[in-house]
């Protein structure tokens, strides 16, 4: 297929997971601030969620003190933040109409559709409408995320296009996780003491409902240890929201696009994938607590993007005349 | 035993006990002297378009309504749109649609059919004729001058032949009818015509909102446009590969018909490429792919002319493929349109259409163009400037109704200025009479009493030819809509709107 091509298809879909990652990462907050005593104040509370997202920078710049308005507003209505849910929508939606040839129509349809709900919803009461309301706009920016996924797989021909979009998927989840579970390292508990309290529990349970994961995780290890949450999120085999099961489902992808042997690379894109994939799939919770959850998050994170711009090179950059 | 499924007794919605007389539907609807493509002298329906009529009569009030606002929430959902050009943000915008189709006779059409068919051999031979042998210049039936004046010559051109001898695959051609009721043929469009994706639409759209309009009227059905299309792509390639691969060529997402383009490459299944998806290598055209280059043996090029490839055109074009034409002159690439088209898309060369006619076919034409005055030769000159009031004068070389001046709309000032212009560059510009244009009924915002409100609005025709292994005439075309009351210019860019325009295969009547 077409580079060009190729490339709108992996960040169309890139981005709508983005956005539905976004709502379930304040999904995080939102759930706590009516769980736990309001103990930092409201800046506290909320400035984690712009530090994992990786935009603290700009945020702080145009808005100064994180709080909870200008936080959802930041990361979810804000169109000159380029991975505000609605930012993210807007240019996947610009991206499937440069291949709309080459996408099915319902998931056209389906785009353009979810792009006009936030649209509408962001400018309700001057933009103030998902601030208001953001339990209702979050859900249906999540639901309205996983359609697409459901149209796309129902509708599109399993063929490269669809590898490609189930790459850009994969990666950004396994990127999204780690960035829900490295929430918890920047979040205050009340008091020190209060580390293995139902305080401390009630964040991870926090945690784990906005990746989705609460039910899943109780079925497989009931008691909430944070060894377990990390052992579940990272590392399960299973769990589709998990780091490991989207590397190797975007492992699969990327050979299923390039023909190269499972466990082989012939590109810079399937060596780094390949690497990090193995570096998880070999490793242990324990091992992971141990050597520090954050720092092993933070190489994780780098580690991905340098798959992203692997992907680039080998499949995007124009190839000389 | 129970029926399976209970039928549900109730009166349909819209039954004849909610509706008009279908002899009421018009009683306020006003003529104002001009031809109506739907409705009579006496404000009766025509009998193409009664059985239609009476179906609206039956409507319950506000349905009609209902279904325009469902067709227009439907095209903003399906992103049929046209980007503003301009407008740096790249804004979308939809073409408004009105829900009444325009019906044509079976009979009517059939003249039209032949008379378009007719046309276009005669204007693809009088291509081949100016870029080969250029008989036509010589036996002085079409004056060298006017030919060569023209912007749409293309001396890159020169000696080309282009596979089967097909230079104009695909042409949009503009029908008017005047105030008597004939059909005059106002303009060739032969470069890249657009609007067929709007055809399509319009077609899907009406049967999406209002299912019920279909029954009972034998309709020609307009949906193997695309694939007539790629039949003819995929013929040009004939004998020289095996499995032909085909591409759109677009501009790229800004550009007004972009829409279009990637509507056309979904339908026909092939590839919508930019000119940077594209590079010439080995003397054969080469699409970037995620393997690498592979191979493109014909381009429906939506890309003008000028800005098809820089080394033969304009150097300054990033659009282009450098080394298309090369590729193309040379066999190894198959384009539609043939560049050079534009050389009889030339308000002044239209003027020839029927002496082309003549020359090459030894045939009367089927189709009248517009009775026209160019503005080259003095005498004419003389009696445009006398009677610029009542006239419609046009640069021959712009398109989408760009720099025209129409008379009887128009000030005294415009009128002085726009003489100034003539007479600077009187070859540029060519004149015709004000056309009484046709109406058609078009719905508009309910009455204060909030009864039913249709108006007369003026329409033209632009039917689709494609000339592969036979030459096609899509049944019905693009009618467009002067939305603005009493306005005469139909094109999206200024305001205009479309509608379903039926081909019937009966008489349509009672009968």
């Amino acid at each position: 297929m077409l580079s060009r091509v190729a490339e709108s298809v992996y960040w169309m879909s890139r981005l709508v997971e983005r956005a539905e990652n976004v709502s379930r990462f304040i999904g995080v907050n939102l759930n706590l601030s009516l769980d736990l005593p309001d103990r930092g104040g409201e800046g506290e509370q909320w400035r984690p969620l712009v530090v994992t997202s990786g935009d603290q920078e700009a945020f702080s710049e145009r808005y100064g003190e994180p709080t909870r308005s200008n936080v959802i507003r930041f990361l979810a209505t804000d169109e000159e933040n380029p991975n505000s849910i609605r930012s993210c929508l807007a240019t996947a939606r610009e991206n499937a109409r440069t291949v709309r040839e080459c996408i099915s129509e319902e998931m056209w349809e389906h785009l353009n559709r979810f792009h006009l709900m936030v649209r509408e919803s962001c400018s309700v009461r001057g933009g103030e409408g998902p601030v208001d309301e953001p339990f209702e706009f979050f859900e249906r920016v999540r639901q309205a995320g996983q359609q697409f996924l459901g149209v796309t797989d129902a509708t599109m021909t399993h063929g490269e296009a669809w590898q490609f979009c189930r790459l850009g998927r994969r990666l950004e989840r396994a990127d999204k996780t780690t960035r829900i579970l490295d929430v918890k390292y920047y979040l205050l508990l009340p008091e020190p003491e209060d580390v293995g309290t139902p305080f401390d529990s009630l964040q991870w349970a926090a945690l784990l409902r906005s990746a989705g994961a609460l039910q899943m995780y109780r079925q497989k290890h009931g008691r909430i240890t944070p060894r377990d949450v990390v052992d579940f999120l990272v590392l399960d085999l299973h769990f589709p929201r998990s780091v490991l099961h989207c590397l190797a489902q975007a492992d699969a992808a990327l050979h299923a696009v390039t023909g190269t042997p499972p466990g082989t690379f012939a590109s810079p894109a399937e060596q780094r994938l390949g690497k990090l994939h193995a570096r998880l799939a070999f490793t242990r919770a324990d091992e992971i607590v141990a050597g520090g959850m954050h720092e092993f998050l933070d190489d994780t994170q780098g580690q991905l993007n340098a798959t992203g711009d692997g992907i680039h090179e080998t499949f995007f950059a124009p190839q000389p005349a | 035993m129970l029926p399976m499924f209970q039928a549900q007794s109730f009166a349909p919605s819209g039954g004849a006990a909610e509706g008009t007389p279908v002899e009421d539907l018009f009683r306020e609807y006003e003529l104002d002297g001009f031809y109506d493509e739907t409705v009579s002298g006496d404000r009766s329906p025509r009998p193409a378009s009664d059985r239609l009529c009476r179906r609206i009569a039956e409507l319950a009030p506000g349905d009609l309504a209902r279904r325009q606002a469902a067709a227009e929430t439907a095209m903003r959902r399906l992103g049929i749109t046209f980007s503003v050009y301009g407008d740096a943000r790249g804004t979308e915008r939809i073409i408004p649609f009105d829900i009444l189709p325009r019906v044509i006779t079976a009979e009517e059409w059939k003249t039209v059919e032949a008379g378009l068919k007719q046309r276009i051999v005669a204007l693809d031979l009088f291509i081949g004729d100016v870029y080969g042998d250029q008989k036509i210049l010589n036996d002085g039936v079409v004056p060298r001058a006017a030919v060569e004046s023209g912007e749409g010559l293309k001396k890159a051109c020169m000696g080309l032949k282009p596979p089967k001898n097909v230079w104009c695959h695909v042409t949009g051609t503009d029908l008017v009818r005047d105030g008597d009721g004939t059909l005059y043929v106002l303009e060739d469009n032969l470069r890249v015509p657009s609007g067929v994706s709007y055809v399509l639409q319009n077609r899907q759209l009406l049967k999406q909102t209002f299912p019920g309009l279909f029954s009972g009227n034998d309709i020609r059905p307009v949906d193997d446009y695309p694939w007539r299309l790629l039949e003819c792509l995929q013929w040009l390639c004939g004998g020289r590969v095996e499995n032909p691969v085909a591409a759109v060529l677009t501009p790229g997402i800004y550009n007004s018909a972009y829409f279009e383009h990637s509507f056309l490459a979904q339908q026909m299944g092939i590839p919508l490429v930019e000119g940077r998806d594209l590079m010439v290598r080995d003397g054969f055209v080469q699409m970037r792919t995620t393997r690498g280059p592979q191979r493109v043996d014909v381009l429906y090029r939506r890309v003008d002319d000028e800005f098809l490839d820089p080394a033969a055109f304009r150097k300054d074009s990033m659009l282009g493929v450098p080394g298309l034409m090369e590729a193309y002159r040379s066999g190894r690439v198959a384009l539609a349109n043939a560049p050079g088209t534009g050389v009889a898309d030339d308000k002044v060369i239209y003027t020839y259409v029927p002496d082309m006619i003549k020359y090459y076919l030894n045939e009367d034409p089927i189709l009248p163009n517009v009775p026209t005055h160019r503005c080259g030769d003095p005498e004419s000159l003389q009696h445009v400037l006398n009677n610029l009031q009542g006239m419609v004068v046009k640069p021959a070389n712009e398109s989408g109704g760009a720099g025209m001046l129409i008379g009887p709309a128009s000030s005294e000032k415009e009128r002085e200025e726009f003489a100034a212009k003539i007479k600077e560059d009187p070859r540029d510009y060519i004149a015709q009479p004000t056309l009484a244009l046709s109406r058609v009924p078009v719905l508009c915002e309910p009455t204060p009493e909030g009864e039913l409100n249709l108006a007369g609005r003026h329409v033209d025709l632009r039917p689709f030819i494609v000339r592969g292994p036979e030459t096609y005439v899509l049944p019905g075309g693009l009618t467009r809509v002067a939305l603005t009351p009493g306005s005469l210019v139909v094109n999206s860019s200024k305001g205009g709107g479309s509608k379903d325009t039926w081909v019937l295969s009966g008489d349509g009547g009672d009968g």
